[in-house]
């Protein structure tokens, strides 16, 4: 009988899944032994129920102007207790770093004093606000969640792609993905200790409380969102109801006497931390674009005047800037005396003397990015490039040498994924979620896994039609299982009263049997 | 720390309840005149669908009406939230901006039975509606089921309760209004009564004999049914109370006034009250929607800071 790897062609990267063709590396043999056995229509007939639940739930994405359910692939991505702890003590390094540097960028400046950084990349940076400067944030945070973007490279070896530290999305894929998939393959989980990731709500809660302005008893935290129409107000609603807090449009806030309120039906109540997810510019009219409707007019002012906290801070942009990327190993050694735990990947600065002719001479063989750029747009794959397209990407780095970085390409680590009846390797990344919550910064086990579903497609946006895996990862031992035996005494619980025809007689106490 | 809740999520609950309501009621109409037509060949379809029409405020038009029409325009019509796609469509939306104040299987019940609509209403078109029109009935009780057992009973659900509640008297006076202000569109008593899903309460209670004067005693002055105006009336009130008690409260006191008239009238003079009765509730229905609005969420137009600063 043929199986659904049968036909699986090792591409020419870094397989998760395999280590040669047919040799499965030991933190997949048992979902290997899972699926192979399962029949191509089994998958699918699995796949379109999950893909009916995602719909019947909403958990449902914008593609292309259509509603479609959230995609996610039913190979997992596996991660064993090694690797995880590097990824997670490397994540919360490069968070505390570029907390470090936001501090200073927007203090003493010390960095740029002492040459680490130059000051231009401060001063030309389209995300440094002025608003922001001098704005100390309880607890010194201004990053109360990052997502850091990972890839793993031809030799294994995960390397930093981008930092997310202004409006990071996708965790609720990360808790969906679980969902789902502990729905569809229960006894796998049975078997394995995954690590869970339902901490995440109270987590977060928690890292916003501690964030509350000075002197607030009992902070009341709310959700800003755009509204329904915002592609991520899935993600926006269960982030709310994790949270068990309101999730707020701007014109449910009003702003009077710096302080912020919001309009319930029991008259005013003030606001202490606003967890926003709109970005800088749309987030107060009055000190940032004026034509915006969805923000709210004066709660700059709020934060400014320490009455309010904005999580994540007003003018983080400067901090994952791409350009600023390049410099982050530099500033964890400056900021914390460490080195890197997890690379970048090697990049070129074309606003640096010497570099932009070596870019331009190599266009063809780079990867070039806007430094502004999200979501993939604007990024351009030399070797998979036209002629036409590298001309004008030309043109454009020549004018604006401050916009643009260039990478080396990396061809992405594969991990199996069903394609039509069979496996076949897709590229993939990660995106673990950090939380500070001023004395910790905590990473939430695993992260969204993205997948590009076409073949040999190095995008894995979802935005532009990727896909998703759910990320386990290893617990070390049995020992160090997630679901410890409660010691101590059992509680006491009186046993079940049954009717006349139960089987068992009633047997409370002091009563008399017959 | 959730003590209390936006104004525009309460809207959102209240109408999410309201629209619920009026799907399911429409429903039932809907199905208890199709029963009747189907089973009595005699029957005038065009005077069957105008009277359909009158119950629920749409304008007939001229022309001679069929059932198809009927079901197009006030089943499958998603452009108008007096039909039933319409109001459950309605509903989704509402529940989906308040998604974070109804529970997850709230908002599923919605969403599936929004999705499942579209596949119901193919079918309808080939095997008749009665498949869709029980869907329909049973996610709506589906949906109050599960509000009332996954939700605090908290300010959240008074107002889910409270759109609810002020939909259900609506439905049932309009009901009610075309037996007794027009005659010729009058739906029989058993139709009347199956459309309001009291025909086997009602036969528990009067052994099923149906008069004018006793069925309109059991939907308007019955204390324990729950479509009932006085049972409906009674749980508005309780809510509004629950949602503070100001000293004037120009929202309970049109609810509270009718509910009191309803509690001590004298049931042998209520036909010759009914037409004016009828009219009455309906005007405090309206009444207390509009005060419930002004109060517990106030028109929020654009703000006005460009005077402000910048």
């Amino acid at each position: 009988m043929a199986d659904i790897f049968d036909a699986y062609a090792l591409a020419d990267a870094w397989d998760e899944m395999f280590e040669r063709p047919g040799e499965v590396r030991t933190a997949y043999e048992p979902v290997l032994a899972a699926l192979q056995p399962m029949e191509p229509a089994e998958l699918r007939f699995r796949a379109d129920q999950m893909a009916r639940s995602f719909t019947d739930r909403g958990v449902t994405y914008a593609f292309a102007g259509e509603e479609r359910p959230w995609p996610l692939d039913l190979v997992p991505r596996v991660l064993d207790a090694l690797e995880w702890d590097l990824i997670q003590r490397g994540v919360s390094q490069r968070v505390r770093a570029l907390e470090a540097y936001l501090a200073d960028a927007y203090g003493p400046c010390r960095a740029f004093e002492d040459g680490v950084v130059p000051w231009r990349l401060l001063l030309n940076s389209p995300h440094f606000h002025r608003a922001a400067h001098g704005v100390e944030p309880p607890g010194g945070v201004r990053i109360h969640v990052a997502g850091i973007d990972l890839v793993r490279d031809e030799a294994g070896d995960f390397r930093v792609l981008e930092d997310n530290v202004r409006v990071p999305s996708g965790v609720s894929y990360v808790i969906e993905n679980r969902r789902a998939m502990t729905r569809i393959f229960p006894s796998l989980f049975a078997e394995q200790h995954v690590l869970p990731v339902d901490g995440y709500g109270q987590r977060l809660l928690a890292a916003l409380r501690a964030a509350a302005p000075d002197g607030v008893g009992d902070p009341r935290v709310v959700v800003l969102t755009p509204g329904p129409s915002n592609a991520a107000y899935f993600e926006h609603a269960l982030l709310a109801r994790l949270m068990g807090v309101q999730l707020v449009e701007g014109h449910d806030l009003v702003c009077r006497g710096n302080r912020v309120w919001m309009r319930t039906t029991r008259g005013e109540m003030p606001v202490h931390v606003v967890y926003r997810r709109l970005d800088d510019d749309f987030l107060d009219p009055l000190h940032f674009r004026p034509d915006s409707v969805i923000g709210c007019p004066g709660i700059m002012n709020a934060a400014q005047a320490g009455n309010v906290t904005l999580a994540n801070a007003v003018g983080n942009g400067i901090a994952d800037d791409k350009l600023l990327y390049t410099y982050v190993p530099d500033l964890i050694r400056y900021y914390l005396a460490e080195e890197p735990v997890l690379p970048n990947v090697e990049s070129f600065r074309p606003d640096e003397p010497g570099q932009l002719e070596a870019v331009l001479d190599q266009l063809d063989q780079l990867v070039v990015k806007p430094v502004d750029g999200a979501g993939g747009q604007g990024i351009v794959i030399g070797p998979h490039a036209d002629r036409q397209t590298i001309d004008r990407v030309r043109k454009e780095v020549v004018a604006d040498p401050r916009g643009w970085i260039a990478q080396r390409p990396v061809a992405l680590s594969t991990s199996p994924t069903l394609a039509g009846e069979r496996m076949a390797p897709r590229h993939i990344d990660l995106r673990p979620f950090a939380v500070n919550d001023g004395s910790d910064v905590w990473v939430l086990p695993g992260g969204l896994t993205r997948v590009a579903l076409q073949e040999g497609n190095l995008i894995v946006n979802s935005s532009q039609g990727g896909g998703s895996k759910d990320t386990w990862v290893l617990a070390e031992g049995p020992a160090e299982g997630p679901a410890a035996e409660p010691t101590g005494p059992l509680p006491e619980v009186a046993p079940r009263q049954l009717g006349p025809d139960g089987e068992r007689p009633v047997a409370q106490e002091g009563a008399q049997q017959q | 720390m959730n003590d209390v809740i936006l104004s525009r999520i309460a809207e959102a609950l209240t109408w999410t309840g309201r629209y619920v309501e009026r799907a399911d009621a429409t429903g039932r109409i809907l199905d208890a005149y199709l029963h009747r037509l189907l089973e009595d060949p005699w029957r005038d379809e065009d005077m069957a669908c105008r009277s359909l029409y009158a119950i629920l405020g749409v304008d007939a038009g001229t022309d001679a009406v069929d059932m198809q029409q009927v079901l197009d325009q006030l089943a499958f019509d998603a452009r108008s939230t007096c039909s039933i796609e319409g109001a459950l469509g309605a509903a989704r939306l509402n529940a989906r901006s308040a998604r974070e104040a109804v529970s997850s299987e709230m908002w599923e019940c919605l969403n599936s039975t929004w999705h499942a609509l579209a596949d119901q209403r193919l079918a309808a078109r080939r095997t008749g509606p009665y498949a869709y029109l029980e869907l329909v009935r049973r996610r709506a009780a589906l949906f109050f089921g599960l509000a009332d057992s996954t939700m605090s009973r908290d300010d959240s659900w008074r107002f889910v309760v409270l759109g609810r509640s002020l939909e259900r008297v609506d439905m049932t006076v309009r009901l009610l209004s075309v037996r007794v202000l027009d005659a010729a569109h009058a739906p029989d008593w058993p139709t009347l009564l199956s459309a309001s899903g009291a025909d086997e309460a009602y036969a528990r209670v009067y052994g099923g004999f149906g008069d004018t004067a006793r069925v309109a005693e059991f939907l308007i002055m019955d204390r324990e049914f729950p479509r009932s105006v006085l049972h409906a009336l009674t749980t508005a009130e309780e809510c509004l109370a629950a949602l503070g008690r100001p000293r004037q409260d120009p929202a309970r006191r049109p609810i509270g006034r009718m509910r009191t008239r309803l509690e001590y009238l004298d049931s042998t003079a209520l036909e010759d009250v009914l037409p004016s009765l009828l009219r009455e509730l309906q005007t405090s229905c309206m009444a207390s929607a509009e005060a419930v609005a002004e109060r517990f969420f106030p028109y929020q137009g654009p703000v006005e800071w460009a005077q402000e600063g910048a």
